[in-house]
């Protein structure tokens, strides 16, 4: 089962990647698209010819300036759309494999797979990604953000897959809880909504300044995403919904920690971190509610909130040595 | 999202007298801290002012690190000590920041409280003379009954209605101000919890050896740390006594914990004794005390027979060193070693201690430095004998688990020899005198704690978290009506329905939400009377009520 479980990760990760160039071409021909549109027709041709070197082969030269069949332009914008739908469809294949490979995992170890920071990015990571394919379904139109969510999955998966990996191992007694499922689901949960909140909020960022009319680099990334309103809502959204998770988290930890420790709250390292995410978080929905904080501003807290989860995340366990050192990294 | 009106900054009429300077700047200085602005910035203060809290070591969390960090780092730690940064927490500039917080917090709620009280005893205002100039907006012919029907719809929806002639203001999501008001008196509340905790609260630490003889009773003394609030006396401890009778311990293979568990006798003030259980995760729970275990180790047994034939023995803790073998480490003293039972005289440079490490599972050959599982499998202890004045009588305190390296340096004590001794072993010494190892008693780590908080935390977490999904997830809007008489100019331009009434309606959302124009539209549905978009209405006032799965929707 362990063996398995560790296969399918491997073939996520795989999956993963697919996703992302599949999302990578689709936005390139977009972009190819642009510039075609963009063209006079007497020169769509030539337009054509000229962006093959960098990109997969458009129209062939001798296309007549108003051809009976499908426009190069048309053709090129269908193929962008086959891209996403490969995009999407290996994402949700991705998603199954990782889930496999979490219940593979469970099944081994006898227990939730939440006992150490492989097993916690990995069921992290998921429910980024499960969270992402619901808010597609709701709104197809954010599609082009599976580019860079793709990107965060095949970058966080494979560091579990290749720093944290830890064979299977049952829980110490201090886990040994069922406050240990309540506090752990609800972190992971939670987490995991903030981790796809990120996306949008950087998107945003990189958006908001295109929009503004800047060229350079990192805002070129966003040429293609969807409006920066748009983002900033779903940023919105995703922080809303995890805030209280997160909130109901850190106190059934408390909670757990009474029983466990003697105390409620002892600031160990992790406790400190949760605190400081929870107040950086408190900080993005009242700079969101202001209306004199700017929303790029109000953003960019966001983004440091996930920082703080990341810093908790890895950084704690790397770093300090605390009563949640059951991190198990390997030696 | 939010339309929140930052509260004015300058009150409405002009000040009638000069105002006092000092008054005008203490004035402005309120204004200021209890600015939204301000509690942002004091809010990132705090998240910054806490990371020191995890970096350097703590002495609330643990005192050896800091004890180390201060060797390792001997001209910077007494710099960072006078700022507090070994007790970051309890320091004068976070208590400073979070202090402002909530002051900021509670000059903010206040007046809101005010308001939202005063929103909730009036009535929905008067519908606003151009309805079309709102975000919604719709003309329908009127429903047979007249605005009294269409109050009774929406009525039937919870909505706060108040009919004045032919027009129908409406009101709903009073929840969300009631939720954000709560969620932040609720924090209030929270920092009362913890300043109860920390004055009348108290907590104390100490091992307790298995065994009817090593049994404590609950008073200062016998904790080996013991931390009584400002608040507390000594004569506050409950009364109680607690016996250990039997330790169990569980291991993997690989020495990883499994399972403990202690059985305990207890004998509380007003009570007969009575067995109890405690472990990891499941505390032992008295009355005004909790005893949590945190640890446990083994207690060697070891008989010395002086020159005199006399037989004392010792059976300290041996405290565990941290690896997984539970190797640990201790002290036996003999202070009363060698007195001359005919005479009373004692010679103190006869005084008696063994050092040394005890390895539940010792392995086969040496170094014997290092315990290869956590039980007892092949037990052993290494020991060190010393011979001299211990200086126990020196009546400078020193610790049980350790020999006082003072003497040692000073020469007072001498080493005589070192030996493994298994269990039954006898070790003879160039004196003649004998050291027996007997076997070993379980211990386990003990903190007892009260916290007259805790239910008050508990409480007030609890309401903030119902008071936040309130604050997150309500939205406030307001929809009005007005029945027009039939034959009078149709403000929506064409007239759909000739000669006969029609109703015009508009919405306000006062909290921005995409749903909204949603709802409107079935509102206008159920309020037109429409059969079949009334059941598309039944259906959204449910999503309307559930706007929390609703937001996650858009
Ligand atoms: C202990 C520090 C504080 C924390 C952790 C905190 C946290 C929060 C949170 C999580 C929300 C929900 C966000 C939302 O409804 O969108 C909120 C809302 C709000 N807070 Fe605070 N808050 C604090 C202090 C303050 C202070 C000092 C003020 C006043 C200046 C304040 C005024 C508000 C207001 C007006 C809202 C409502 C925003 C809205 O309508 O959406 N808060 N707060």
């Amino acid at each position: 089962m362990s063996a398995l479980s560790d296969q399918l990760v491997t073939f996520a990760i795989l999956a993963y990647l697919v996703a992302m160039i599949s999302h990578a071409v689709e936005y390139a021909l977009g972009n190819a698209r642009a510039r075609v549109a963009a063209a006079p027709v007497r020169e769509l041709v030539g337009a054509g010819v000229g962006t093959a070197g960098g990109l997969p082969p458009l129209a062939p030269a001798v296309v007549p300036a108003a051809p009976p069949g499908p426009t190069a332009a048309e053709r090129t914008a269908r193929r962008a759309r086959l891209g996403g739908r490969i995009a999407v469809a290996a994402t949700a294949l991705a998603a199954l494999l990782h889930l496999g490979a979490l219940v593979a995992r469970g099944v081994a170890a006898d227990r939730m797979p939440w006992g150490n920071m492989y097993e916690f990015v990995l069921t992290v990571s998921w429910i980024g990604v499960a969270a992402w394919l619901v808010v597609l379904v709701k709104r197809p139109s954010l599609r082009r953000l599976g580019l860079f969510l793709s990107l965060v999955m095949v970058l966080l998966v494979a560091t579990a897959e290749l720093v944290l990996y830890v064979p299977v191992v049952p829980l110490v007694p201090a886990l040994n809880s069922y406050w240990f499922v309540i506090h752990v689901s609800t972190i992971v949960f939670s987490s995991g909504i903030l981790l796809l909140g990120v996306v949008p909020a950087v998107a945003y960022l990189m958006r908001a300044g295109y929009e503004q009319g800047r060229r350079s680099f990192p805002y070129t990334l966003a040429k293609r995403m969807p409006t920066a309103a748009a983002l900033e809502r779903l940023t919105f959204v995703l922080h809303a919904f995890a805030f209280p998770i997160f909130t109901f988290a850190v106190i059934a930890g408390a909670i757990w920690a009474e029983a466990a420790w003697g105390r409620p709250w002892g600031w160990d390292p992790k406790e400190t971190w949760a605190f400081i995410s929870w107040v950086v978080y408190a900080g993005y929905l009242h700079a969101r509610a202001t209306p004199s904080v700017k929303r790029n501003v109000a953003t960019w807290l966001a983004v440091v909130g996930f920082l703080t989860v990341l810093m908790n995340l890895f950084g704690v366990n790397i770093f300090f040595e605390g009563l949640h050192s059951y991190g198990g990294l390997p030696d | 999202m939010t339309v929140v009106d930052d509260r004015p900054a300058t009150p409405a009429e002009a000040p009638r007298r000069r105002p006092h300077r000092v008054l005008a700047l203490l004035r402005n200085s309120w204004r200021q801290l209890t600015s939204m602005r301000t509690a942002l910035v004091l809010l990132f203060l705090l998240a910054v002012a806490a990371i020191p809290g995890s970096v350097l070591p703590q002495r609330g969390v643990n005192p050896e690190d800091v004890r180390d960090y201060f060797t390792a780092h001997p001209d910077l730690a007494p710099v960072l000590d006078r700022i507090g940064a070994f007790e970051a927490f309890g320091s004068v500039w976070f208590s400073a920041i979070y202090l402002l917080l909530f002051t900021s917090l509670i000059g903010c709620i206040t007046p809101r409280l005010r308001d939202h009280v005063r929103a909730l005893r009036s009535r929905p205002p008067a519908a606003p003379k151009r309805l079309d100039r709102l975000p919604q907006h719709a003309v329908f012919a009127a429903p047979a009954g007249g605005a009294a029907a269409v109050a009774e719809v929406l009525r039937r929806r919870r909505w706060r209605v108040v009919v004045r002639g032919d027009e129908v203001s409406a009101e709903k999501g009073y929840l969300k101000e009631t939720g954000n008001l709560l969620f932040h008196t609720s924090m209030v509340v929270l920092l009362v919890g913890v300043a109860l905790g920390s004055w009348y609260g108290w907590s104390g630490n100490r091992l307790l050896v298995a065994g009817e003889e090593n049994a404590f009773c609950n008073t200062r003394q016998q904790y080996a740390e013991a931390k009584l609030g400002p608040r507390v006396g000594s004569e506050d401890l409950p009364a109680f006594c607690l016996r250990l009778d039997d330790f169990q311990a569980r291991f993997l293979e690989t020495g990883q914990p499994e399972f403990f568990n202690a059985r305990v006798t207890v004998d509380e003030a007003g009570g007969a004794p009575r067995p109890a259980e405690f472990s990891v995760n499941s505390p032992l729970r008295l009355d005004g005390a909790n005893v949590y275990l945190l640890g446990h180790g083994y207690a060697p047994v070891i008989r010395y027979t002086d020159r005199f034939g006399r037989s004392q023995t010792s059976a300290v803790p041996f405290l565990t060193t941290g690896d997984v073998g539970l190797t640990s480490e201790g002290l036996a003293a003999f202070p009363d070693a060698n007195v001359d039972p005919a005479t009373g005289a004692r010679d103190p440079n006869l005084q008696m201690a063994f050092t040394g490490l005890y390895l539940p599972t010792a392995p086969d050959a040496p170094p014997y430095v290092r315990s290869e599982y956590p039980t007892e499998r092949n037990p052993a202890v290494n020991l060190v004998a010393y011979r001299g004045n211990l200086g126990l009588d020196a009546g400078i305190p020193g610790s049980v688990y350790e020999l006082d390296q003072r003497q040692v340096r000073a020469g007072k004590v001498k080493e005589v020899g070192t030996r493994l001794l298994k269990v039954g072993e006898a070790w003879t010494l160039d004196d003649g005198t004998t050291v027996e190892f007997l076997g070993t008693k379980p211990y386990i780590t003990l903190s007892v704690r009260y916290d007259p908080g805790s239910t008050l935390l508990l409480v007030s977490s609890a309401v903030l978290l119902v008071g936040l999904m309130g604050s997150l997830f309500g939205r406030r809007r307001r929809v009005f009506f007005r029945v027009l008489p039939a034959g009078s100019v149709d403000p929506g331009g064409g007239s759909p329905t000739g000669g006969s009434s029609l109703v015009e309606a508009g919405g306000l959302p006062r909290t921005d939400h995409p749903g909204f124009a949603d709802e409107f539209g079935q509102l206008v549905a159920a309020v037109s009377g429409d059969g079949r978009p009334d059941e598309r209405a039944g259906a959204g006032r449910d999503d309307g009520d559930r706007s929390g799965a609703r937001e996650g929707a858009e």
